[in-house]
């Protein structure tokens, strides 16, 4: 397999095939975290780190591993980043470790980091592996954040409130609230599938619209399976 | 078996993925662990301070907690109380009260109470009531709590301890009508149990020793007489 360059890199895991509006993966903490801008954030920079250290990590011992062996070899690695990260957050972080309670923990299970790995770094030198994760992490943390503006904006009138969570007091000033209540549906959980339905249907028109005016159906990327 | 020394590169890459991992999540254990502790502790402090406003306690509250054992704690839902003390006087406790009936389960509340039962403040300290319903008893949310502060057992009187829908002297959470009922009826129920127990509990004594750990909780046992 071939090293891609960063351009096509960037382009794959951002949009071609994006982890949270493509790809489809990792949409338990994508749906139960998404309710504010600061939520999605903070779990997007989290799993953004875990998916650029696997990735750099994988990569690097990719010389060592078998067949047999190399998805237990990849678990222990997860595991053990998330478990840093909780701690890191429990510690540095108290307060928007409460705030993001079970789903830092459940960062272990998301399909993305482990699919990554295999199907990336595992083949791949150390550069392009860990340029992979930035993109893939980078995908993924930019719908959360646009998914948590949305149901923020809609459910309650405001955006950025809590950001002094992550920033500091310095942080706190920044929240817009608009002088009107939410519509409470969009920080109900039915509100992540109607939101995160309604970006991924813009994204493929979007798509769509740029294969048919580019006339060209050969880059037509085959939906992947879903896990 | 040319199968067996990729086997055996792999296993040794398992053993130091292994290895290294555990050393890694120890030392961040041992940077973190002090902070986290302390973390913990201060959230307590200021989850309890708040509920005593412009008491003028000076012992450390964390260090002053009882558990509340006995059928008469059982049955008014609480469990926990920290008396804040001027020297030996005792100024006030708080009460540790859960209501079991909220809309999504228990609903837990810390009130301070003056040693003549006037309730000083109350805060939901944990809940899974409803975003945008329910979790307006949530400070963050809502002033709705605040209106506890002031009353007491014979303020309003007995049979006004409920939401004015039902006749009583407490406003209402629209569309949360379940939650407010459960945090009311805990409130009057921890205050009942004041009333009976209070005396008692105050001059419990409680080790001052500075050298104790801060986690040594005194168990305490109230019993109704029995019929
Ligand atoms: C999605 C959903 C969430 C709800 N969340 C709460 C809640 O957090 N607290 C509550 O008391 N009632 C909640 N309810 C129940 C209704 O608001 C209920 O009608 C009301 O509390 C009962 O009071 P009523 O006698 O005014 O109808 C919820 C209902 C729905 C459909």
């Amino acid at each position: 397999m071939s090293t891609p360059s960063t351009a096509d890199i960037f382009r794959d895991g951002l949009l071609r095939r994006n982890a949270g509006l493509v790809q489809l993966l990792g949409l338990c903490p994508l749906l139960a975290v998404s309710n504010s801008v600061v939520n999605g954030l903070g779990l997007g920079l989290a799993t953004l780190f875990v998916l650029v250290c696997t990735n750099l990590i994988v990569s690097l011992l990719r010389g060592l591993l078998v067949t047999p062996l190399r998805i237990p070899v990849f678990v222990l690695i997860i595991a053990a980043l998330v478990t840093v990260v909780e701690l890191v957050l429990q510690a540095w972080f108290p307060a928007l470790d409460r705030r993001l309670g079970i789903f830092v923990p459940l960062i272990v299970t998301n399909c993305t980091i482990l699919a990554r790995a295999e199907a990336f770094a595992s083949r791949q030198p150390p550069l392009a592996a860990g340029l992979d994760g930035l993109a893939t992490g980078a995908g993924f943390a930019a719908v959360l954040i646009a998914l948590g503006a949305l149901r923020e904006l809609v459910g309650r009138g405001s955006l950025f409130a809590g950001m002094d969570l992550l920033f500091g007091e310095a942080a706190a000033g920044i929240t817009l609230s608009l002088p009107v209540d939410g519509l409470l549906l969009a920080i109900l959980p039915p509100g992540a599938f109607i939101g995160l339905g309604l970006m991924i249907a813009v994204f493929r028109w979007q798509q769509q619209r740029r294969d048919t005016s580019a006339d060209t159906a050969t880059t037509a990327t085959p939906s992947r399976p879903t896990a | 078996m040319s199968t067996q020394a990729p086997l055996l590169r792999g296993l040794v890459a398992l053993v130091i993925v292994a290895a290294v991992a555990a050393l890694i999540v120890a030392l961040t254990w041992r940077a973190a662990a002090p902070r986290i502790a302390e973390n913990q502790r201060l959230l307590e402090q200021q989850q309890l301070a708040e509920v005593l406003p412009d008491v003028d306690f000076d012992n450390r509250l964390t260090e002053a907690r009882l558990s509340l054992e006995g059928a008469a704690a059982r049955t008014a839902g609480v469990d926990t109380a920290w008396i804040a003390r001027r020297g030996i006087e005792p100024l006030g406790v708080i009460l540790r009260a859960v209501a079991p009936d909220g809309y999504s389960g228990r609903i837990v509340l810390l009130l301070g109470v003056t040693q003549g039962g006037e309730v000083l403040g109350v805060r939901a300290l944990e809940h899974r009531e409803t975003p945008g319903l329910g979790d307006a008893i949530d400070i963050e949310r809502s002033d709705w709590i605040r209106q506890f502060t002031g009353r007491s057992l014979d303020e309003p009187a007995r049979a006004d301890w409920t939401i004015r829908r039902d006749g009583g002297a407490f406003d209402g959470i629209t569309g949360a009508t379940i939650t407010s009922r459960a945090v009311i009826r805990a409130v009057e129920r921890a205050l009942l149990y004041f009333e009976r127990e209070g005396a008692a509990l105050m001059h419990t004594p409680i080790p001052t020793d500075v050298d104790a750990p801060s986690d040594t909780s005194q168990s305490v046992e109230f019993s109704e007489p029995r019929p």
